[in-house]
């Protein structure tokens, strides 16, 4: 009985899922299909970066909630295990032809070759065989950009795992604060381009299919949004396992935990390497979407960023992370961009305090309210599907007061 | 040697800059356990309102004005975003003081339109003097001397006064203090007050050493005034200062070694990987006292 109803919600959601997929594609490239469409519809539009980023950010996010949320680590490392994932994706990818000129500074590049290349001259460099090779060599630099922050992330677990919550977190912060030392470090510049950008490797856009130089197929929305789904749907499906729940026991109390049998040191270790692969894959995602590789990106306030949206969706709860993620990332970068800009009313009055910075002002305000006044985010620890079932609940029990 | 003076010397004064820092955050944490990640921020903003208020009034006017400024954000960052959450779990709070942080660094921004602004020349302080043939600034010789009253007359506070021991009894046991009829949210007023108040006194010191005042200038020297709580053994004191001039000192070291070797990018990793080993091998700092955790 349970397990036929879990496979009913499995298949529901696979659905949805292929649905939203299928979705994105049509949205993007309705502007092919249709003669003439609004100019938000435009690849150029606000609504695409929008929906690139936040499929990014909810990636990164969920890989916090992760460990913050499920497994009660407070960790501000994750800035630095996206640094890892977008160095080692954009080393590895950055093709044959172009990695001169990005090493221009240092006389070349230390790593020799490059996957894209690899593949082409497998498959060959024209048409389909482009095509794989391009997604293979994608593919494969996304995992291996997993697998390097996996493994950092493993040696640093080793001794700053047996912290506690807020030493945790200032430990967690100082590696990330470290790793971005080392990568801006000169003497290291064949390899990572030193205080320079890596730049020219393939980037979500270069997935658009092309024919004769005019763009036939847009899925540069489709992509980093398909990747985003398959991490987010093994990280469900890790949180639903034993492990998973493991994970929450150990969140709610470690003593207790432990006297149930479950092995801490283990679990936490997994948990950290889990939430550092997805990280860097995230990571390796964002390098993408900015379409460069830079260290000085990776800072601490791009963990607080993601940490306060794991806050505002609710600190144990995936969908509401990446719910969060899409209202964080539209408000930031599209609907309050008004704020910005200064502005004057029919009449000559000029609307006041509008102007350059505002918006990152009242952003804020609105940050400090969700966490003084809704301490649960969106959502609280609960799932999607829970809460409309809720909904449902309440409201089927309204119409039997009501007759 | 002339150069190894010069870099011990900036290595203090550094170092003392960050002590008022950090005592500020071993206070806090004795006392709520909080990481008060927004105390690097109210550092930046005395910094910020010393360039302001200098610009229209002369400096001895604006210096207490200031102090007293910051005294005031300080209490208000309390009143509004910690209080509140006093009984929620700690993470909260943390996540609430990150906000505040935030929050301030992007007003900063906004008022100040992210233009680095510079700091005001206080003459009496950036005058050069030299010492051991080595010339410096005054500043470099005022900060140890002035940590190291400010840390006698805070000793004396709380080892001799009914607040201090109000505080010393708040950071042993929250709850007892309270049964016991200590105003708690007096005692955390007061907490908050000092440590503004030796915050606004750093930002004087430390921007007339480094002019440049930009929304973001307060993170770092945060974290490193963090780390040297966390190094001194948080909730000391003396540990904070000690810690602070090693830190202070050792960046300087970094700094000032052969540009060949090209390792002065690592003088903030430095601080941290220094954090680290603290951690890892004496969790309670060199100072701190050892807290069993009851079951």
């Amino acid at each position: 009985m349970l397990k036929n109803e879990s496979k009913r919600a499995g298949r529901k959601a696979f659905l949805g899922i292929v649905i939203l997929l299928a979705g994105i594609v049509v949205l993007e490239n309705l502007n092919l299909w249709l003669p003439s469409v609004p100019s938000i519809l435009l690849p150029t539009s606000q609504l695409f970066v929008v929906l690139k980023k936040a499929a990014v950010y909810s990636l990164v996010a969920v890989s916090m909630n992760l460990l913050n949320g499920f497994t009660g680590l407070f960790s501000l490392g994750q800035a630095g295990f996206m640094l890892l994932g977008a160095y080692t994706y954009a080393i590895l990818t950055v093709p044959l032809s172009v990695k001169d000129q990005v090493y221009y500074l240092y006389g070349g590049s230390a790593v020799k070759f490059s996957l894209p290349d690899l593949f082409w001259g497998i498959f060959g460099s024209s048409g389909a065989g482009y095509a794989i090779g391009l997604v293979l060599a994608v593919l494969i630099a996304l995992i291996l950009a997993g697998l390097v922050a996996a493994g950092f992330a493993y040696l640093i677990g080793l001794p700053v795992l047996r912290l506690k919550s807020d030493y945790l977190a200032i430990a967690t912060l100082g590696f990330a604060e470290i790793l971005r030392a080392i990568f801006q470090w000169q003497k290291l510049g064949p390899v990572t381009n030193g205080a320079n950008m890596i730049k020219s490797f393939p980037i979500f856009s270069s997935f658009n299919i092309k024919s004769n130089g005019a763009t036939v197929l847009y899925l540069s929305t489709f992509v980093p949004f398909l990747i985003a789904i398959i991490c987010i749907v093994l990280i469900v499906l890790l949180v639903n396992s034993t492990y998973g729940r493991a994970f929450k026991a150990i969140r709610d109390d470690e003593v207790a935990a432990e006297a149930m049998g479950i092995n801490l040191a283990k679990h936490k270790m997994l948990s950290f390497v889990v939430s550092s692969f997805f990280a860097g894959v995230g990571g390796a995602l964002f390098a993408m979407y900015v379409a460069n590789a830079q260290a000085k990106v990776y800072t601490t306030t791009m963990t607080y960023e993601i940490l306060l949206i794991v806050v505002i969706g609710g600190i144990g709860s995936i969908s509401g992370s990446c719910i969060a993620t899409f209202l964080y990332v539209a408000c930031s970068e599209w609907w309050l961009r008004f704020l910005d800009k200064e502005t004057v009313l029919d009449g000559g009055f000029q609307v006041p305090l509008l102007r350059n910075g505002f918006r990152m002002v009242v952003f804020s305000v609105i940050i400090m309210i969700v966490v003084l006044f809704f301490r649960k985010g969106i959502l609280g620890d609960r799932e999607l599907p829970e809460v409309i079932a809720g909904w449902k609940r309440k409201r089927a029990k309204r119409k039997e007061a009501a007759q | 040697m002339q150069y190894f003076i010069s870099v011990l010397l900036s290595g203090i004064a550094v170092g003392g800059q960050y002590a008022l820092i950090a005592i500020g955050y071993t206070m806090v944490y004795g006392i709520l356990r909080l990481i008060n990640f927004a105390h690097g921020d109210v550092f930046m903003v005395a910094g910020l309102m010393g360039v302001y208020f200098s610009t229209v009034m002369p400096m001895y006017i604006a210096i207490p004005l200031v102090l007293v400024l910051t005294v005031l954000l300080g209490f208000t960052i309390e009143r509004v975003a910690y209080k509140p959450l006093r009984t929620a779990p700690r993470m909260s709070v943390m996540i609430s003081a990150i906000g505040v942080s935030y929050f301030l660094q992007n007003t900063a921004t906004y008022i100040t339109g992210g233009q680095p602004l510079t700091y005001p020349v206080i003459p009496s302080l950036a005058k050069t003097v030299s010492i051991a043939g080595t010339p410096t600034k005054m500043v470099v010789l005022i900060t140890p001397v002035l940590v190291i009253l400010l840390v006698l007359a805070l000793t004396q506070l709380i080892n001799r006064t009914k607040v201090g021991m109000a505080m010393r009894a708040v950071s042993r046991d929250f709850e007892t203090a309270q049964l016991m009829g200590v105003r708690i949210n007096t005692v955390i007023s007061v907490t908050f007050v000092i440590g503004s108040a030796l915050a606004a006194i750093g930002s004087v010191l430390y921007f007339t050493c480094y002019q440049a005042v930009v929304p973001t200038v307060g993170a770092l020297p945060g974290l490193k005034a963090f780390v040297a709580a966390v190094f001194g053994g948080i909730g000391n004191i003396p540990g904070a200062v000690i810690g602070a001039l090693i830190i202070g000192i050792c960046e300087n070291i970094i700094k000032g070694l052969p540009s060949a070797w090209d390792v002065s990018v690592f003088s903030d990793a430095f601080t941290f990987a220094l954090l680290i080993l603290v951690l890892v091998f004496k969790p309670t700092g060199l100072f701190g006292e050892k807290v069993t955790d009851k079951v």
